[in-house]
């Protein structure tokens, strides 16, 4: 994009008069869309069906003694994760774009790679490590002469602070990443600027830096806290109570699964407000910057400022990646004689399998989705994204339940009639198979792929589009000419980020698979159910190491954005 | 840009290639599909002698929740033939649901007591096991004790115990409302929270491992983890911490302890019910049960086999003879009760 003529700001009133004003939709489009809107819909209308089918005697008890409580701690957890991922995606995206220091170009990549680490592998090895018997306390024990743990204090990661380091050391990545896109690409001038009317590198951070980056702190922490509020095994592991934790209570304990659907609903509704809120409170305001901006030049930190930049780099990725990789070492390291058996390669090969699948499948939905959005210029695009979103705001075993009811449902219409009329049974045909799994990835992870993509979009200026269609092209020739190329990171971007988490999915998983369809995350979780991860260590590691690569590879593109610009 | 679509795209079609194999689902003749909220891993051997025994294959699928919702929505295209669970309330909650069917088995009702059987043999029970206390042998004098003891204000900031929202404590403060009634168990509840010495979490192994850190000097627990631990080779740790506690059996000397049971329901719709039935006609065998009771540490159900000699050496268990059928009603009152009282908001709030 080195053409000068995209900065020019053609006023919008002389160009859109040229683009197509919309009109009457096509059949054809109106299918498809309403396809589309059905498939993502499903889930949902059936919880609610589920839910209003059912009677509410759940909530008196709910709303008295568990609610209040439940409701607040969601609401801590999710308000310290929140700051926890801001301070560390944001400060070390700043540091690693605009400062130099020791390690700076390592920090650029392996900033992201703690992203590879499911949260209750995370959950499971850090109280590992923190624990009594762990290196830490171990090492306090030696040096201060203590037997009995009573004998000094040490914070208990099963609690509420310790839940928010947990999550904000592996999650992080998600802010991280979209923040440093920013720093990395655009505000050089202001940065500079502001630097030569004699402005510190804090002041610059706080009153520039931050303030730019506002937007896409808030996208990462939108995928941060969605990612915290539907996690079962972490808080289960530590003990913490949030809602989805009493959505669960609800159903097993109680055996009301409909009472269960409403609280899951109700907690789905809170987050569209939330989102509703977030969208408002961005506004209009359009961030697309006509170009890219240069990257601003570096600040040299020296001394002790260095040390600072160093350790706040160094801190997230030993806690979020090497105290797993430590832990889940030291246990495979005893366990060589297992190694990686048949079963744990079958179970990465599905692994790999589905969740490539999904990635595919998510990407080219949301791709289809916002294209017809920008060539089209209809507002229905934008709400089908959002509700596509919406997927990643239910809990993994809701969504599955949600999924199982109407799709067993279908299936055995279609196996009733195909007897009726031919006499074979095809018995379960989506819900017996790979089939249902790989629809609830995409549902549950499209929301990754429609908001990398949606940044992807927002970046290319109109403008591009305009001047394109006043020189004569179609809108194909745009979508091909321009679009896809200026889109090719963000894509492979959107296909990793869908792999990785679908890779770490379990919760849905479980639920859903066929018999003999093992994958990595649900062999872990059957050894880790009995406290006896260390028997499946090698597939913890193998889930690891192979979100590992993708996520390098994320980092990579990252590193490669700046590069081109310096 | 070093990456290309192209290549990518390449790659991907490679990683799903066969993904078009594993579509098709079928299931083989001689198969039992196992639905089980236990672990296949703590299944395989008895699974293994099963197969050896007859030929027929099984398969597992492994989930912590919400198998018996997944067999209601299949209907009758599901493939699950037996669903394999701990917990009588998860037992009797199958058959309210209404995917099981009766099993009328004489080899069934032979060896397992009708007392651990649904009278319409919906479900069956296959294993019990205790809910006992561990004690530290280095802070703990007693020898014996009664769950109504830890309520006691001595054991202030001395006791641990998993969620009470997890089956297995729901189980013991069922019982507890069935024998003294709901005002006394929520008495009781309140006094138990008072004396924890922290928050309930992690599952019950972390607990004995709390009392060898000091962190705690009683805990709830069951008795297999005892086993567990005590031939734990792989990480030898866990024999120490094993080392550092004596197994109470509560209530020895006058109701009995609390146990609850493993156990297996016929799936309604089963494809393979010959096959089912004669896997449930095998886990009840002597040959399966031994094998329960060595593997796994559980109390075998089959009269005149008695607990593995390890189990064995932990204390003799005098069960609870209330029926569990009769507590299971409990259940639902006993994990509004856990919420009532706060217990999982630990000691100090």
């Amino acid at each position: 994009m080195k053409s000068d003529w995209t900065k020019a700001r053609v006023p919008d009133a002389l160009i859109k008069p040229t683009l197509p004003a919309g009109g009457k939709l096509r059949f054809s489009a109106r299918l498809a869309l309403g396809a589309v809107t059905g498939l993502v819909a499903l889930p949902v209308i059936a919880l609610i069906a589920i839910s209003v089918t059912g009677d509410f005697s759940a909530w008196p008890h709910l709303l008295a003694f568990v609610l209040p409580r439940t409701f607040l701690d969601t609401v801590f957890l999710l308000i310290l994760v929140g700051l926890g991922t801001t301070v560390l995606g944001a400060g070390t995206a700043w540091l690693t774009t605009v400062c130099r220091f020791p390690g700076h170009r390592i920090f650029t990549w392996a900033l992201v790679l703690p992203l590879a680490v499911p949260s209750y592998i995370a959950a499971y090895t850090q109280l590992e490590f923190f624990d009594f018997s762990g290196p830490i306390q171990g090492w306090i024990r030696a040096v201060g002469g203590y037997q009995s743990g009573r004998e000094y204090w040490f914070p208990d990661l099963r609690s509420l602070g310790g839940a928010a380091l947990v999550f904000s050391t592996v999650l992080y990545p998600y802010v991280y990443m979209t923040t440093r896109l920013v720093f990395a690409r655009q505000g050089a001038t202001a940065l500079d600027a502001s630097r030569s009317l004699g402005a510190k590198p804090w002041r610059m951070f706080r009153e520039i830096g931050f303030p730019m980056a506002r937007p896409a702190v808030a996208a990462g922490v939108a995928l941060v806290l969605m990612e915290t509020l539907n996690d079962i095994g972490a808080v289960e592991i530590l003990g913490v109570k949030t809602i989805t934790y009493a959505v669960f209570e609800t159903w097993l304990n109680r055996d009301s699964l409909s009472g269960a659907v409403q609280l899951a609903l109700v907690s789905l509704a809170v987050i569209i407000v939330l989102l509703v809120i977030e969208r408002r409170a961005r506004g209009n305001r359009g961030y697309a910057s006509g170009s890219r901006d240069r990257p601003p030049s570096r600040l040299h930190l020296r001394g002790w400022q260095a040390v600072v930049a160093f350790s706040f780099c160094t801190l997230p990725i030993l806690i979020g990646l090497g105290v797993p990789l430590y832990i889940l070492g030291i246990y495979a390291l005893r366990r060589l004689d297992t190694g990686l058996d048949g079963t744990v390669l079958q179970a990465a090969f599905n692994s790999i399998q589905v969740s490539a699948l999904s990635g595919i499948i998510a990407t080219c939905l949301a791709f289809a989705i916002l294209q017809y959005g920008r060539i089209s210029r209809r507002k229905v695009a934008g709400r089908i994204g959002r509700l596509m979103s919406l997927g990643y705001a239910v809990p993994g075993t809701v969504l599955a339940i949600g999924l199982l009811v109407p799709l067993a449902g279908l299936d055995n219409l279609i196996d009733g009639l195909m007897r009726d009329w031919f006499g074979i049974s095809t018995g379960l045909l989506i819900s017996g198979t790979v089939a249902i799994l790989v629809y609830a990835y995409v549902l549950r992870f499209v929301a990754i792929s429609h908001g990398t993509l949606d940044t992807a979009y927002s970046r290319m200026s109109p403008h591009v589009d305009y001047a394109a269609r006043s020189l004569g092209r179609t809108p194909l020739q745009v979508t091909t000419q321009i679009h896809i190329p200026l889109l090719r990171t963000a894509v492979a971007t959107s296909f990793l980020l869908v792999f990785v988490d679908s890779m770490k999915e379990l919760s849905a998983t479980l639920l859903l698979r066929p018999f003999d369809f093992e994958t990595l995350a649900t062999f872990v979780y059957d050894r880790a159910s009995q406290s006896a991860l260390e028997d499946a260590s090698w597939a913890a590691l193998a889930i690891v190491l192979i979100g590992l690569l993708p996520v390098y590879w994320l980092s990579r593109t990252v590193q490669h954005v700046q590069k081109k610009h310096l | 840009m070093s990456f290309s679509l192209k290549r990518a795209a390449k790659l991907l079609a490679l990683m799903t290639g066969a993904l078009g194999a594993t579509l098709p689902h079928t299931i083989a003749a001689e198969t039992v599909n196992i639905y089980s909220y236990r672990q296949a891993d703590l299944l395989k051997p008895l699974l293994d002698g099963f197969t050896a025994k007859t030929g027929i294959q099984t398969k597992v699928l492994f989930a912590k929740k919400g198998l018996d919702q997944r067999i209601l929505s299949e209907g009758q295209n599901s493939p699950a033939d037996v669903l394999m669970t701990v917990d009588i309330g998860r037992l009797d909650a199958a058959r309210a649901l209404g995917v099981t069917q009766p099993v009328k088995s004489n080899v069934v009702a032979d060896n397992i007591p009708a007392a651990f059987r649904d009278p319409d043999g919906h479900w069956i029970g296959l294993t019990s096991r205790a809910r006992i206390i561990y004690a530290s042998r280095e802070r703990v004098a007693q020898d014996t004790i009664t769950y109504e003891e830890l309520a006691d204000p001595k054991w202030k900031g001395r006791l641990c115990t998993r969620s009470g929202q997890h089956v297995y404590t729901l189980g013991l403060v069922a019982s507890i409302v069935a024998h003294k009634g709901e005002d006394a168990a929520r008495t009781w509840l309140e006094g138990v929270k008072a004396n924890l010495a922290r928050k309930p979490t992690g599952n019950d192994r972390a607990q004995v491992k709390a009392i060898y850190a000091g962190e705690c000097d009683i805990a709830l627990g069951n008795t297999y983890y005892m086993g567990k631990m005590e031939t734990n080779d792989k990480e030898p740790e866990q024999k120490e911490w094993a080392k550092s506690v004596k197994l109470l059996f509560p209530n020895a000397n006058d109701r009995g302890t609390h146990v609850n049971l493993s156990g297996v329901v016929m799936a309604k719709h089963a494809p393979n019910p010959q096959a089912a039935l004669a896997l449930i006609e095998y886990l009840s065998s002597e040959e399966a049960q031994k094998l329960y009771g060595a593997a796994n540490f559980e109390y075998p159900l089959k009269p005149g086999i008695g607990p593995d000699e390890r189990t064995a050496s932990w204390g003799t268990l005098k069960p609870d003879t209330l029926s569990l059928a009769e507590i299971a009603k409990h259940r639902k009152r006993a994990s509004e009760l856990v919420d009532e009282v706060g217990l999982d908001e630990g000691p100090g709030a």
